[in-house]
């Protein structure tokens, strides 16, 4: 890749620290490595940034505060950091940028750095290291963070010179962005930071071996559009790569104009609206009966920015099992990788569909399909399966029911962002999302505790959106620290806590197929119990407005308090059942035709 | 089934460690690496050996596609290739067998390198039949110690994978 594709940002940024620089000159100002890293930041049009200091990366942050353009949150754990940074890209499709020391401070970014490669967002983890002269003697603080990095981040650098600085943030930057986004890592080392070099900007990057597709093959699309006329059972499976090349309108256009039905994986909920009536809902593990059945019956899966998650697939040689295959993605990795795809096509979503709208009318110019029997038994199974949920028998709130109300008063220009677990998959389900970048979650690394450091992310982000943290009581004891991060930076998030006293999804797992024996799932902090710790007290002493709902009749009214209170984060301690489960469920290994739509409740099955 | 693989990589620390890491996490079993210079400043060519079926085998070579470091990967094929292994073998030798071992030596073109009154050291060159045939003769005599190289490949004909990367 050339230099072209790095992005000079609209207006230079204020730098009142260092001494402007006539473009003519013929002399590079010289910097500081740690300056020259700030200054890179400022270049690639960074405004954000998440981070906590020590000892080796002390010379950065030296610099850091003094820069007016970059905004630093001084996070309580650098994990938190690196889901805030998670949060923000999710949130705008901008880069996050997370920044720690050496030693533990990297390591605590180790599974951020992890959940943005499986969700591939697009990261920025900037990390001190020891003096180079001391690397390798097991100097304090220091670790191998590029060594561990390795296997979870898209790419790695250790910078040892200043003169390296400039050339490597910005090619830090272009991986991290195009392509498949993911996380990049650039490690630097003390001396590095301290050493000075001219700085010049932009600078060359010389990436010869990487090259992402993204135009995709003609002859490829004519095949695929070629399908989609003869098919009589297709469906678009939407994943989040869809969301990532921002490719929502060109998604409802061939959507529309084929008419054919779409479900939207974990990772792509919002980047179709849920009020469009094409949109059958969530496949998978817990996806929606019409959903899941509907890949199983379809003879023609046009696979959009998925990759065919276990979650998703269930077993994969049952998994859609009379259907033909298109994979669009931009990761030609992905491509056959779980599923032999028949129509292969590699390229950029947004082009990709863009290009297969337009084939398809002219593949269709004579005769346009009839999907009518496909939609009447695509009705008939939404008529008999629509998404619901029972009361719970102990009178204790149902937490579905919440986090609808929630969906519902909040409304659909929010931000929500989910832990992992139970509530995720509620969440999920039961808040309608309209526009992608909505719901943001850890859908391939399942990391409890995402939820309030991404929201808080987000928050930055976007400050004119509501964004509420859909949380559970064990995913808000791993990052709550936040929330002092939160009320001192004035970033008002709203927590929601479904407090079901326990983990629950591993808890649902026990009840379902571990006899009933709750193996140490047992959280204590909900009712009936000793409620350790007390979330109301907990957010009073962060600062933060503290509520605890126990009652059907008290939710709106808590819901509503917290949007209307924008001068301190909120936290809600929803007391809600133990006893509810995620349904519908396909139980794991096996095929997705044997989803229940209830506990031991299968649906009909199409008679042949 | 086993392939040969020829990768151009730029030269760049830590990046034995990102390919060889690659196929440990996808669980796939090296058999042979040989490294060293290409013919450009700054690239590398990696001769890899590795036992896979033909659809994990596309799937490792996405993946290592996808390496920042790495600029091609060619597999080639048996037939339009030259392969070569080096193989440093110390053998046991006394005086009733050291004439038997020399002539085994000239028979498989191999070089006597190193002499002690006790043992010898053979070079041989040559792909794999061959290096293992030899090594099955002298393996009566008492083999001491052996050291080799990975095998290096290479196409026939006038191509190179070099000018092909870099004529777009």
């Amino acid at each position: 890749m050339s230099t072209e594709s790095i992005p000079v940002p609209k207006g230079s940024p204020s730098k009142p620290a260092v001494s402007s620089q006539p473009a003519e000159s013929s002399q590079p100002e010289m910097l500081t490595g740690s300056g020259a890293i700030l200054r890179s930041l400022e270049m690639l049009g960074i405004t954000d940034v998440f981070g906590l200091p020590g000892g080796a990366i002390m010379p950065f942050y030296d610099e850091l505060m003094s820069s007016t353009a970059i905004r630093h949150i001084l996070v309580r754990h650098e994990q938190g950091a690196g889901h805030a940074a998670e949060g923000y890209a999710a949130a705008t499709g901008r880069i996050g940028v997370c920044i720690a020391t050496s030693g533990p401070g990297a390591t605590n970014l180790v599974t951020a750095i992890a959940d943005a490669h499986m969700d591939s967002v697009p990261l920025l983890a900037i990390t001190g290291q020891v003096f180079s002269t001391s690397m390798g003697t097991d100097a304090f603080q220091e670790v191998d963070i590029v060594g561990i990095t390795m296997p979870i981040t898209k790419h790695s650098f250790l910078v040892t010179r200043p003169e390296d600085i400039p050339a490597t943030i910005a090619a830090a930057y272009l991986i991290a962005t195009t392509g498949r986004p993911g996380p990049v890592l650039v490690d630097v080392t003390k001396d590095c930071q301290q050493n000075s070099a001219p700085f010049i900007w932009p600078p060359k990057v010389d990436l010869p071996g990487y090259r992402p597709v993204t135009k995709a093959h003609g002859k490829q699309i004519q095949a695929a559009a070629q399908l989609l006329a003869e098919a009589r059972r297709p469906v678009f499976y939407v994943g989040g790569g869809v969301g990532r090349a921002k490719a929502s309108a060109e998604l409802l256009e061939l959507a529309e104009k084929v008419g054919a039905p779409v479900v939207t994986t974990l990772m792509a909920r919002g980047v179709f609206p849920d009020s469009n009536p094409l949109n059958l809902g969530m496949p998978g593990m817990h996806g929606t009966v019409p959903a899941v059945l509907a890949i199983q019956e379809s003879d023609l899966l046009i696979s959009l920015g998925a990759r065919f998650d276990d979650r998703v697939t269930g077993k994969p040689s049952e998994f859609a099992p009379n259907a033909k295959v298109v994979h669009v993605d931009i990761d030609p990795a992905e491509i056959s990788k779980i599923r032999v795809a028949d129509v292969p096509i590699v390229g950029d979503a947004k082009d990709v569909i863009a290009d297969l709208t337009v084939a398809f009318a002219d593949a269709t110019k004579n005769a346009k399909p009839d999907l009518s029997e496909w939609w009447a038994r695509l009705d008939h199974l939404r008529g008999l399966y629509p998404l619901g949920y029972d009361e719970p028998d102990d009178g204790l709130l149902s937490p579905q029911y919440v986090i609808e109300r929630i969906g519902q008063i909040t409304g659909p220009e929010a931000i929500y962002a989910a832990g992992v677990g139970q509530h995720q998959m509620w969440a999920a389900q039961f808040i309608k999302y309209e526009r992608p970048n909505a719901f943001l979650n850890s859908g391939g690394a399942g990391t409890m505790g995402y939820g309030l450091p991404a929201a808080m992310g987000a928050k930055v982000a976007e400050p004119e959106r509501t964004v509420w943290a859909i949380d559970g009581d064990g995913c808000f004891q791993m990052t709550n620290q936040e929330l002092a991060t939160c009320t001192i930076n004035n970033i008002p998030i709203k927590v929601a806590i479904i407090n079901n006293s326990s983990l629950g999804m591993v808890r649902q797992w026990q009840s379902l197929f571990y006899d009933g024996r709750h193996s140490f799932t047992d959280l204590n902090t909900g009712h009936g119990t000793v409620m350790i710790p007390d979330f109301v007290k907990m957010a009073d002493a962060y600062g933060a407005l503290g509520i605890r709902v126990t009652k059907k009749e008290e939710v709106d009214a808590a819901i509503k308090l917290a949007n209307e209170t924008n001068d301190r984060p909120v936290v809600i301690d929803f007391i809600v059942s133990r006893d509810s489960m995620v349904w519908p469920m396909v139980p794991q290994g096996v095929g997705n035709s044997s989803v229940q739509y209830a506990r031991e409740h299968a649906p009909e099955w199409e008679e042949e | 089934m086993s392939h040969v693989l020829s990768l151009l990589v730029e030269d760049k620390p830590g990046l034995l460690t990102r390919v060889a890491g690659l196929f440990a996490r996808r669980g796939f079993n090296i058999e042979s690496l040989a490294v060293g210079k290409s013919e450009i400043p700054g690239l590398s060519r990696i001769t890899v050996v590795v036992d896979v079926e033909e659809l994990p085998l596309e799937q490792v070579t996405k993946q290592l596609n996808k390496l920042v470091n790495v600029i091609k990967i060619v597999e080639l094929d048996p037939t339009q290739t030259v392969e070569r292994e080096h193989m440093l073998i110390k053998v046991r030798v006394d005086n009733t067998t050291r004439s038997q071992i020399l002539e085994a030596a000239t028979l498989f073109r191999a070089r006597i390198v190193d002499v002690a009154p006790d043992a010898l050291v053979i070079e041989v060159t040559g792909d794999t039949a061959k290096v293992q045939a030899l090594l099955k003769v002298l393996e009566p005599h008492g083999i001491k110690e052996i050291a080799q190289s990975g095998l290096l490949a290479i196409g026939r004909g006038g191509k190179s994978i070099t000018e092909r990367v870099f004529k777009n």
